[in-house]
């Protein structure tokens, strides 16, 4: 313990310019992101609800008379009393592997493609890079429209060749395959383009040994792209899992009200409760520090495994 | 440890919502107003008012506001606009905090005893803004009250009849329109035979089925009685008689997305010849190319279920002062301005509301058609139940009524469900009967 202190004063007497040098940030960070998570955490103890809560409104004031109850939200949520969790998790899950599958894949597919030497490259990347810049409340705007029924241009050109139209956003099913839809166009440039910086960091020489070798394009992408892409890829598929498993816009805004509850996801689902009827603010916290203790325990397996992939080779 | 932090947090939100309430200064209630009362044209200062009125209304609101301020120079009404459906949270949020809330909004006939709840809404009784509380219609009146207070002044109110097209009616050669909803059906029957048009669509939100509940005899909630009972067996038979008309040909595919916007805009274009639908929407009907003559609209009380009852549910909004208003004295005058009988008469005329105040109701009101039969429709209304979050009970209700619609459950099994659901998050002391 004292060797700890000793250590730190030492440090802070040679190193006080870089201390200082972070102090904003860490500051700012503590604002930020440190005071609302302990306070969540704090409230996800308590009972804390809108009526509950302390407030003082004009000549009208109430005192606080929420109290801490331990365990008890956590334990509604885990033990499926509550009703809601475990549905919405798997779901949770679905939707997620589902869309960085897709978004991988696709995104490896077209950076694939646009690696290669070809006319109007450079244009074929500016459009492909497009969905990126669109922000997703409009994209999920736009895409409500073509999923009309009545009126959505995808059920027009479906009724051009006949097929009857289809309840893109009413169905339960459909209503899924079509916000991981949404979800997919949005995500795949983000992908593409940090696949294709990967892509091209590989050495070409490798490439060209291997083909002087005999193999096959195949043999060459499987032994040498996707080995060389491993650092792009690990952390953008972890990014893209968090990225999408906390994917609020898309959800809320495509399927709305309508869906029910069977296509929310655990924060959209945490959402309504925190802004539905009188608020509840401990539960939606609960559901806040479930979600985040969730990802925690996804990322840290994630980079374990592939610290022990790493240390395999 | 506990206590300290429980205390901590106290001080802290104490500390944040006395900063942002003004207020008069944790004076009684009696206090305010008094200036208003006494000596109004000495009221001065600037006053923000959230009207959630939709864009055919604006301009007759923005017309009123001008109105007031012309009368009383020394105050200005920042009116702004804000989204119905999302006002209520809103307005919520500012409250709790006292950060942007307004001073004045318009809340809807369900947020009231919400709100009230928590404590947002400044009590009326005996100030300036609740101005000859006798001349106001029972009804809306009831809405406005919470605990023995009034915590709003009636704007409009509204409820739900059947709206159709006289062109595609006389078309098919139907001579009135139908009063039972098994009529209802046959109507929608006949013009898809005669006359090639869709019979109508409806909309897929909870409240919108309330009419084929109420025709049954069945309710949502038995107040007194503490007892849900959306899922009755009158309360099955009308939802099945909703099921049977989205179901059939004559009727267009209700939409899962947007429900309402849909079955308007439908019937503005001439597409459907019946929609069920409220005050509100005359106006935007009459933007519609099925109505560009506007006689071409017919109003008709609400169809009744096979025990001759019809009703509909009654709807409206108020005009609520905030608690932690800075500017009370200005508040109620606008509010006394705003819901006067003048006024009434004017949105009445100019956007087809329909006046809470008995003496609005002027022979060159009720000389419209279309107001003449709304207000019939009104004497069949019914009120929804006075609870704090009832708008809430339509959350789940929507989602409930559209699986249902979509035939996905059947219509005990969907308000079973439903019954469950408000048992288990929202009515939890009620037993469902």
């Amino acid at each position: 313990m004292s060797s700890l202190i000793l250590r730190t004063r030492r440090s802070f007497s040679t190193h006080w310019y870089a201390w200082a040098m972070v102090l904003p940030v860490v500051v700012v960070l503590g604002v930020l992101i440190g005071y609302p998570l302990g306070r969540g955490i704090y409230l996800s103890f308590t009972d804390a609800n809108e009526a509950n809560m302390g407030r003082t409104i004009g000549d009208f004031s109430v005192p606080s008379t929420y109290t801490f109850v331990g365990l008890e939200n956590y334990w509604n949520i885990l033990s499926g009393r509550e009703g809601s969790f475990y549905p919405r998790l798997t779901w949770t899950i679905l939707w997620t592997v589902s869309c960085v599958v897709l978004h991988y894949g696709i995104g490896l597919g077209l950076a694939m493609l646009l690696n290669r030497r070809m006319r109007g490259r450079s244009l074929y990347r500016v459009l492909l890079v497009l969905p990126w810049a669109v922000p997703a409340f409009v994209a999920a705007f736009a895409w409500k429209l073509m999923y009309n029924t009545d009126n959505g241009v995808l059920n027009a050109l479906l009724g051009k060749v006949g097929v009857a139209p289809v309840d893109w956003l009413g169905d339960p099913f459909i209503q899924k395959l079509s916000v991981i839809a949404v979800n997919t166009w949005l995500g795949v440039p983000f992908m593409m383009v940090a696949i294709l910086g990967g892509l091209q960091s590989i050495p070409r020489e490798l490439h060209e040994a291997a083909e002087m070798d005999g193999a096959t394009p195949w043999q060459r992408f499987v032994h040498i792209t996707l080995p060389g892409l491993r650092p792009v890829s690990s952390t953008i598929v972890l990014l893209g899992t968090i990225w999408t498993f906390n994917m609020f816009p898309i959800i809320y805004l495509v399927i709305g009200q309508a869906g029910g509850t069977e296509s929310e996801i655990l924060v959209t689902y945490a959402y309504r409760l925190a802004f539905q009827g009188v608020r509840d603010y401990a539960g939606s916290a609960a559901y806040g520090i479930v979600i985040l203790s969730l990802l925690l325990v996804f990322s840290v397996f994630y980079r374990g495994m592939l610290n022990r992939q790493e240390a395999a080779k | 440890m506990r206590k300290g932090m429980t205390a901590a947090a106290i001080a802290g939100v104490l500390a944040l919502t006395a900063t942002a309430c003004g207020g008069d200064g944790g004076g009684s209630g009696d206090s305010s107003g008094r200036k208003a009362a006494e000596d109004p044209k000495s009221v001065s200062g600037s006053i923000t008012w959230w009207d959630t009125s939709n864009e055919a209304e604006g301009p007759t609101y923005d017309k009123l506001v001008a109105a007031f301020q012309k009368e009383y120079p020394k105050i200005k009404v920042n009116r702004t606009s804000v989204s119905f459906d999302q006002a209520e949270q809103k307005f919520k949020t500012a409250a709790q905090s006292g950060k942007g809330a307004p001073d004045v909004i318009r809340t809807d006939v369900g947020w009231s005893a919400g709100f009230a709840n928590l404590g947002y809404l400044q009590p009326l009784d005996g100030t300036p803004a609740l101005d000859n509380a006798a001349d106001f219609l029972p009804g809306p009146m009831s809405t406005a009250k919470w605990k023995g207070e009034t915590v709003g002044v009636p704007q409009v109110t509204d409820t739900l009849a059947l709206l159709y097209n006289k062109e595609i009616f006389a078309k098919a050669g139907i001579a009135k329109p139908p009063a039972t909803w098994d009529e209802f059906i046959a109507t929608a029957k006949t013009v898809k035979a005669k006359t090639g048009v869709t019979g109508t669509q409806l909309n897929p939100e909870g409240y919108f089925s309330l009419p084929f509940l109420y025709g049954e005899g069945a309710d949502m909630l038995d107040v007194d009685g503490k007892k849900i009972t959306v899922n009755s067996a009158g309360a099955v038979k009308g939802m099945e008689t909703a099921l049977k008309l989205a179901q059939s040909d004559v009727a267009l595919k209700p939409a899962s997305t947007d429900g309402y916007v849909a079955a308007q805009t439908s019937f503005k274009d001439g597409k459907i010849a019946m929609v069920i639908n409220g005050p509100w929407s005359v106006s935007d009907d009459y933007s519609g190319k099925a109505f560009q003559n506007k006689d071409n609209l017919g109003i008709a009380t609400i169809p009744a279920g096979p025990s001759g009852t019809a009703a509909a549910p009654i709807g409206g909004h108020n005009y609520s002062v905030y608690r932690g208003s800075k500017n009370k004295d200005a508040s109620y005058l606008f509010v006394k301005f705003m819901a006067s009988a003048q006024s009434q008469e004017l949105t009445a005329k100019e956007i087809n509301t329909l006046p809470t105040r008995k003496s609005a109701y002027t022979p060159a009101v009720t000389a419209d058609p279309a107001k003449k039969a709304f207000q019939q429709a009104l004497s069949v209304a019914k009120s929804r139940p006075v609870i704090p979050g009832v708008g809430d009970l339509f959350v789940a209700f929507d989602q409930h009524y559209v699986k249902v619609l979509r035939g996905d459950a059947s219509p005990k099994e969907g308000l079973d469900a439903l019954a469950k659901e408000w048992n288990s998050k929202l009515l939890k002391d009620y037993s469902i009967g």
